[in-house]
């Protein structure tokens, strides 16, 4: 298994300008190097379907310019940062997780121009035309697209609190969860407005704490003390920095894009999962990973949920950890739900959901920006 | 009316004109010339069809209101609760905005009421575009 000699540059470009370009700012300072190499090579953005950067998040320049990912790679290690990237496109590409990778730098070194010092810095795109509306952090951003989801779907209050409710039921089977008393869809109502319509308990917990985990090949999987839990597929792809571009506010693009490869390299389907994980930083994104990953059809998810298929017993058991809401919530979560689905794989959760085979751990990264979906087995081949 | 603990945008060159309009009054989008859609946020390339025939227009000032929540937490320049919205313009695009000259209030606030553009001046260099129901609708 080697990608020796498999993978070839094809289209390389500078800036039109190097030296001192006081007039552009480092987002198209990246696009202009990117235009260049694609005309170097005839080929479209349509046709690129993976990015990498550093300086700047793939996800931004992803949308910056149009391109809708299977693959993004944001490794930032300094200066051979590009050099990581065309190693790592070239495992991609071989893997066949993505076909043409284009792989940008842009940087306003010398004049500053457009240079936040951060993401959502005051001259990016976000800070420019997201900040000033006084938002403040995801309560009040990852939570905008919900109330358009309820219009167009019928879901209820009572609804999206029940989210929360049966995820406190997974909390209450989990000693290490940091919230584990029963509660109702009146305690959720009742809580505390925190940005309308999302109460206090419909938001996840603020947490310290942390995961690792450790992978090898398949064939040296079985020469160590623990039940091996195999990769069987995965899925990528990043949207919008910006949540106010996000194409349609009932349902992710990065979500449907990234659980479409995961479940085709697994070659499963949907009603081939017995234990399912969604990153739940608020109480609506598992009704959108339901949906956008094809578990239920688009609208049902509310009901799903309301009617005990994803709670303790149900046929489709959800956040058993009791999840970003009840059972901790560092800031990126992800990491906690493949913990909890490599332990519902090897059979040794708190709340075990027995005869655990095949599980998806689905997570969002930034607010509906990019997304990361991981299918887990007990066995290499299901 | 100044609000200087409102976080403040910095315009780069390529969304200049964006801000030079808001401080004249006018919301300006851009229109690719080739797949005559337009778009936004300001990029000197059509970000459907990546052609750099690109113009930079007035918008008509006119949208509905796609989605919002209603900030109920303290916040530097903020009076809460306040509605934080992302509007649909007539043109297509959509932005994020406030919404003025309405309660702050889920019964005030129903999707897809239509809206127009206003300006709130932050300070001699930045007028935000904000929107507030539209004269038929009040």
């Amino acid at each position: 298994m080697s990608v020796r000699g498999k993978v070839a540059v094809v289209g390389a470009a500078e800036t039109r300008e190097l030296g001192v370009i006081p007039n552009v700012s480092q987002i198209e300072l990246h696009a202009d190097a990117a235009r260049n190499a694609l005309h170097d090579c005839g080929l479209s953005f349509k046709d690129i379907d993976g990015v990498a950067t550093a300086g700047e998040s793939p996800v931004a320049i992803a949308q910056y310019l149009g391109i809708v990912p299977n693959w993004v790679d944001g490794t930032q290690v300094g200066g051979c940062s590009f050099m990581i990237h065309v190693r790592h496109a070239a495992a991609a590409i071989a893997a066949g997780h993505c076909k043409t990778v284009l792989i940008t730098h842009g940087q306003s070194g010398r004049s500053r121009v457009g240079v936040g010092g951060r993401p959502g810095g005051p001259a990016s795109l976000g800070g420019q035309f997201e900040a000033p509306y006084g938002i403040a952090g995801p309560p009040t951003i990852f939570t905008i697209p919900a109330l358009r989801y309820m219009k167009e779907f019928g879901l209820t209050h009572e609804e999206l609190a029940m989210v929360a409710v049966i995820q406190r039921e997974w909390a209450g089977r989990n000693p290490r969860a940091m919230h584990r008393d029963p509660i109702g869809v009146e305690d959720v109502l009742g809580s505390r407005l925190i940005a309308y319509p999302f109460h206090l308990l419909e938001c996840c917990l603020v947490t310290d704490g942390g995961g690792a985990l450790v992978l090898t090949a398949a064939e040296r999987a079985r020469d160590f003390p623990q039940k091996p839990v195999y990769v069987l597929g995965t899925g990528e792809s990043s949207e919008t920095p910006m949540l106010s571009q996000m194409e349609d506010f009932t349902t992710s693009r990065a979500f449907r894009v990234s659980g479409r490869q995961a479940f085709a390299e697994a070659r499963i389907a949907p009603a081939d999962v017995d234990h399912l994980m969604i990153y739940d930083a608020f109480a609506h994104l598992p009704i959108y990973g339901l949906e956008d990953l094809g578990f239920v059809k688009r609208g049902e998810a509310g009901r799903f949920i309301w009617e005990r298929n994803t709670a303790p017993g149900g046929k489709l058991p959800l956040n058993t950890n009791g999840g970003g809401l009840s059972y901790t919530h560092t800031g990126m979560y992800g990491m906690f739900a493949l913990q909890e689905s490599v332990r519902q794989v090897r059979g040794t959760a708190p709340a075990q959901v027995p005869g655990v085979r095949i599980s998806v751990a689905h997570g969002v990264g930034g607010m509906f920006a990019a997304a990361g979906t991981v299918i887990l087995a007990d066995a290499p081949g299901v | 009316m100044p609000e200087p603990r409102r976080p403040k945008p910095v315009p780069t060159p390529e969304t200049k004109h964006y801000w030079e309009g808001a401080r004249a009054g006018e919301l300006r989008l851009q229109r690719c010339r080739s797949c005559k859609k337009a778009y936004f946020p300001p990029r000197p390339f059509c970000p459907f069809c990546a052609s750099g025939d690109t113009v930079v227009f007035r918008a008509s000032g006119r949208a509905t209101l796609y989605s919002y929540v209603i900030h109920h937490r303290p916040m530097p320049g903020f009076e809460p609760p306040y509605a934080i919205a992302v509007v649909t313009l007539e043109e297509g695009p959509r932005m994020m905005t406030n919404l003025v000259g309405v309660a702050q209030t889920p019964e005030a606030l129903e999707l897809d009421m239509p809206l127009e553009v206003r300006f709130q001046k932050l300070d001699d260099e930045i007028s935000l575009p904000v929107f507030q129901p539209a004269e038929a609708a009040r």
